[in-house]
C-alpha cells in the first residue's frame, strides 16, 4: 500500500498492467497525469502532434503486438479528437484503452472550459467506458478496462478521469478482482453444432476457408494454417484476415483476399464452394458483395467469438461460438483424419489462377502501383510490418503485398479511416521493434495526419512512408470515373505540396521517384535509410484498382479491367 | 410487431444510455420503458417495449447481451407467457355534479382515487395494456386534463410442472 494522488495511481495502474508505451498529448485536465508521468521510469510516452494520431498509434501498436494499446488526451477537444481512433478500433476489434482527462466533478455538466461529455459522445463507438468518480476506483477501473479491451472480441475502452480525482490522495493497492457480473469471456463458447459441422466439412467436395480478422485477434493463424494444410482446404481472407494463412505458401492453398477488389481465384472459390467455413469474420459487404447472392450454392459454417455476429448479415447453416484457436482445435478432433478428396477442386482453382490472374498492367515509363508493392516485398524479403491508409493504396497493398505472418498487415477495414495508416505505423514500429515498418499511403490520406512526420523525427521512429502519390483522392475519383460519368467533383487537388520538402522540413529524409526506372533505387534508399523516410512515388492519376465487383453487385460479376 | 424485453443490469448511471442507444441506432422506437431495482442489491430490471421488424429482435437481444453491464436479456414476447402490468395516473375534470359519474366509471375499472381537488380528480388504474386504453376511453368524455403512465413492467410466467 502506498499513499499517492489519483494521477500517480493512473500511471502506477498502467505500469501494473504491463504497459510500456503510451501515445498522447497533454492539456489542462491531464496536467496532474503528466506530472505523475514525469516520474515514471517504466512508461515510454510518445508525444504526438494530434490526439487522433495518438489513438491510431495506440491501435497500430495493439494490432502489431497483440498487447493493449494506450493513448492519453485531455478533456474536451483532446477527447473528441480521440473518437475517430476509438471508432476505428471498435469496428476492427482492436484492444485499446483511451484515457481522457475530464473537468472536475464539481463542474461536470456546467459547460466548463474544455468540457465535453466524452462518455455520452463515445458510447456508440466503445466496447465499454468508465468515468472514475472516486480515487479508490482508479486501479480497479483500469484493471477492468484492460481486461475488457483484450478479452472476448477485443475493442476500445475509454476511461475518463476528472481532474479533481487525479488530484485527490489515497492509498494504492493492486487488486486483480474484476467483479463484472455481466461479462465473462469464458461463456463465449457454444459447440453444440460441432458434430454436424464436422460431418459437413468431412463430406465437403469444394470447401473453402474464409478467414477474417478474428483469426489474427485470437492468435489462431498457426492453428488455421495447420487445419488448412491437414485437410487440403484452400484459404481466402478478408482484408483484416491477411496474415491468417501465409499468402505465398508453397502448397498453393492461399487464394488471396476476396471481395470487391479481391483475387479472381478467391472470389471464384466463394462462388463455387459447397461449404464455406467462415472464421472470425462479420461478412462485411466489401467482401461478400451483394449479400443475397453470397454463398447461395454453399452451406455456410460461421465460427465467431461474438454470438451477435451469427446471422447478422449472412444467415449461416451452422455456427460455433468461441475463440477461433479453441474452436479449430475442437473441430480438428471432431473431424479426425479423413475428409473427401479435394484434388479436383484445387486443380480447378489452380486453373482459375492461371486463366484469371491478378491484373498487372505494365505502364511503360510510368510507375505501376502494383510494381511498388511487389518491389517492396522483394527488397524486404517479406520481412516487414505494413500499415495502409484508406483507398486505392490500401487495395493495391492488399492485392499485391503478400503477407506471410499474422499482425504484419494493419489497415482500417471497417471504418475506412483515412489518416489511420501513418500514425498506426508509428504504433506498429513500437509494437514490433527492429522490423522494417512500412506505411503504405496515398497523398489524400497521408495529408490527414502528415504532422506526425515531426513525431517520427523527434523520436527517430524508423517508419518508411511509401507514398503512392497521384495528386487526387484516387478511390473516389475511380468511382466517379466508373459511376458518375467522369464528373470529377472535388477529387483532384489543384496543387500538391512537395512531399520531399515537407518531409525534410520536419526532419525526415525524403526521396522521389517519378519514372519506372527510378522506382527500385528510391525504395532501396528509403528502406536502407537509418531512420524515418518518405518515398514520394508518382503514380498516374488514371490508375485504377482492378479487378472490381461493383457496389451492390454479386461477386460473380467481377470486372477485370 | 411489438416485443417486450426484460433486461437485468448492473445499477450504473450509463446503462440506460447504452441500452437506449443500441435500440434507437436500429431506428426502433421505444414504446415504453420502465426501470426499477430488483431483489438483488445493485441490480436493475428494465422492461422495454420495442416496435420493429421481428427478424431484428434476436439481433437486438444479442447486442444488448453484449453490453458489459447487462447481465441478462430476455425477449418475453418471443419466449411465450408473461404477465404484464401498467399503471396510469389520470387527472380528470370533475365538477361537483360530474363527480359521481366519474367515480362510477372509476369503480368499473377498479381505479383508486389518489387525489381530489375542487374541479379535478386523479385516478390510479393498473392492469394490462388493454385495460389502460379502455379506461382512458371511458374517462375521455369527462375531459382528461393530463395523464402519466408507468410504462409496462413484466415478468415471465412461472408455470406449473405437468
Amino acid at each position: 500500500m502506498a499513499k499517492m494522488n489519483g494521477a500517480q495511481m493512473v500511471i502506477r495502474a498502467l505500469e501494473d498492467e504491463g504497459t510500456t508505451t503510451v501515445f498522447g498529448l497533454p492539456g489542462g485536465t491531464v496536467l496532474h497525469l503528466y506530472d505523475a508521468l514525469y516520474d515514471s521510469t517504466k512508461l515510454d510516452h510518445i508525444l504526438m502532434r494530434h490526439e487522433q494520431a495518438a489513438s491510431h498509434a495506440a491501435d497500430g501498436y495493439a494490432r502489431a503486438s497483440g498487447k493493449v494499446g494506450v493513448c492519453i488526451a485531455t478533456s474536451g477537444p483532446g477527447a473528441t479528437n480521440l473518437v475517430t481512433g476509438i471508432a476505428t478500433a471498435n469496428l476492427d476489434s482492436s484492444p485499446i484503452v483511451a484515457i481522457t482527462g475530464q473537468v472536475a466533478t464539481s463542474v461536470i455538466g456546467t459547460d466548463a472550459f474544455q468540457e465535453a461529455d466524452i462518455m455520452g459522445g463515445s458510447i456508440p463507438f466503445v466496447k465499454h467506458s468508465y468515468q472514475v468518480r472516486r480515487v479508490s476506483d482508479i486501479q480497479p477501473t483500469i484493471h477492468k478496462a484492460f481486461h475488457i479491451a483484450r478479452t472476448g472480441r477485443p475493442g476500445p475502452v475509454l476511461v475518463d478521469v476528472p481532474a479533481d480525482i487525479q488530484k485527490a490522495v489515497g492509498n494504492y493497492t493492486f487488486s486483480d478482482e474484476l467483479n463484472l457480473p455481466g461479462y465473462d469471456p469464458e461463456t463465449f463458447f457454444d459447440m453444440s453444432a460441432l458434430e454436424e459441422v464436422a460431418e459437413v466439412v468431412k463430406k465437403a467436395e469444394r470447401p473453402v476457408i474464409y478467414c477474417g480478422g478474428g483469426v489474427i485477434c485470437s492468435s489462431a493463424a498457426g492453428a488455421l494454417t495447420e487445419f488448412a494444410l491437414k485437410y487440403k482446404i484452400p484459404v481466402t481472407t478478408t482484408l483484416l484476415g491477411k496474415g491468417g494463412f501465409p499468402e505465398s505458401h508453397t502448397s498453393g492453398l492461399s487464394l488471396g483476399m476476396a471481395g470487391m477488389h479481391g483475387h479472381p481465384a478467391a472470389n471464384r472459390a466463394l462462388i463455387n464452394a459447397d461449404v464455406i467455413i467462415a472464421i472470425g469474420t462479420r461478412f462485411s459487404s466489401r467482401t461478400t458483395g451483394k449479400l443475397s447472392a453470397f454463398g447461395i450454392k454453399a452451406k455456410i459454417v460461421h465460427i465467431d467469438i461474438d454470438a451477435a455476429e451469427i446471422d447478422k448479415c449472412i444467415k449461416s447453416d451452422y455456427w460455433l461460438i468461441g475463440d477461433a484457436k479453441r474452436v479449430l482445435a475442437e473441430l480438428r478432433l471432431a473431424i479426425g483424419d479423413k475428409t473427401a478428396n479435394h484434388d479436383e477442386w484445387l486443380k480447378k482453382l489452380g486453373d482459375v489462377r492461371e486463366s484469371e490472374p491478378m491484373p498487372r498492367e505494365d505502364l511503360g515509363d510510368k510507375i505501376a502501383p502494383w510494381r511498388v508493392l511487389s518491389t517492396l516485398h522483394e527488397l524486404t524479403g517479406g520481412e516487414f510490418v505494413a500499415t495502409t491508409e484508406v483507398g486505392q493504396n490500401q487495395m493495391w497493398a492488399a492485392q499485391h503485398l503478400n503477407i506471410e505472418t499474422p499482425r504484419r498487415f494493419i489497415s482500417s477495414g471497417g471504418l475506412g479511416t483515412m489518416g489511420f495508416g501513418f500514425p498506426a505505423a508509428i504504433g506498429a514500429a513500437y509494437g514490433c521493434k527492429g522490423l522494417t515498418t512500412l506505411a503504405i499511403a496515398g497523398d489524400g490520406s497521408f495529408m490527414m495526419n502528415i504532422q506526425e512526420l515531426d513525431t517520427c523525427a523527434r523520436y527517430n521512429i524508423p517508419v518508411k512512408v511509401i507514398l503512392m502519390n497521384n495528386g487526387c483522392l484516387g478511390n473516389v475519383r475511380q468511382w466517379q470515373e466508373l459511376f458518375y460519368n467522369k464528373r470529377f467533383s472535388n477529387t483532384i487537388y489543384s496543387r500538391n505540396p512537395d512531399y520531399v520538402k515537407v518531409a525534410e522540413s520536419m526532419g525526415v529524409a525524403g526521396f522521389r521517384a517519378q519514372s519506372a526506372n527510378e522506382l527500385r533505387s528510391v525504395l532501396e534508399q528509403t528502406i536502407a535509410h537509418n531512420g524515418p523516410a518518405v518515398a514520394d512515388i508518382h503514380i498516374p492519376m488514371e490508375a485504377q484498382v482492378m479487378p472490381m465487383v461493383f457496389p451492390g453487385d454479386a461477386l460473380e460479376n467481377m470486372v477485370m479491367k | 410487431m411489438k416485443s417486450t424485453f426484460s433486461i437485468v443490469s448492473e445499477d450504473s448511471p450509463w446503462v440506460l444510455t447504452r441500452i437506449a442507444n443500441l435500440i434507437s441506432r436500429r431506428g426502433y422506437n421505444i414504446e415504453s420503458l420502465s426501470v426499477g431495482r430488483t431483489e438483488i442489491p445493485g441490480r436493475s430490471r428494465f422492461t422495454v417495449v420495442i416496435e420493429g421488424e421481428e427478424e431484428v429482435y434476436e439481433q437486438i437481444r444479442k447486442q444488448l447481451s453484449k453490453l458489459v453491464e447487462v447481465i441478462e436479456v430476455r425477449n418475453l414476447t418471443d419466449e411465450g407467457g408473461f404477465v404484464e402490468r401498467w399503471l396510469t395516473l389520470i387527472k380528470v375534470r370533475a365538477t361537483l355534479e360530474m363527480r359521481p359519474h366519474i367515480l362510477q366509471t372509476a369503480e368499473i375499472f377498479r381505479c383508486r382515487v389518489v387525489d381530489l381537488g375542487s374541479d379535478a380528480i386523479t385516478l390510479e388504474v393498473t392492469g394490462d395494456r388493454g385495460k389502460m386504453s379502455a379506461c382512458l376511453d371511458a374517462l375521455k368524455p369527462y375531459g382528461i386534463i393530463e395523464t402519466a403512465g408507468s410504462g409496462q413492467v413484466a415478468l415471465s410466467r412461472a408455470g406449473f410442472k405437468m
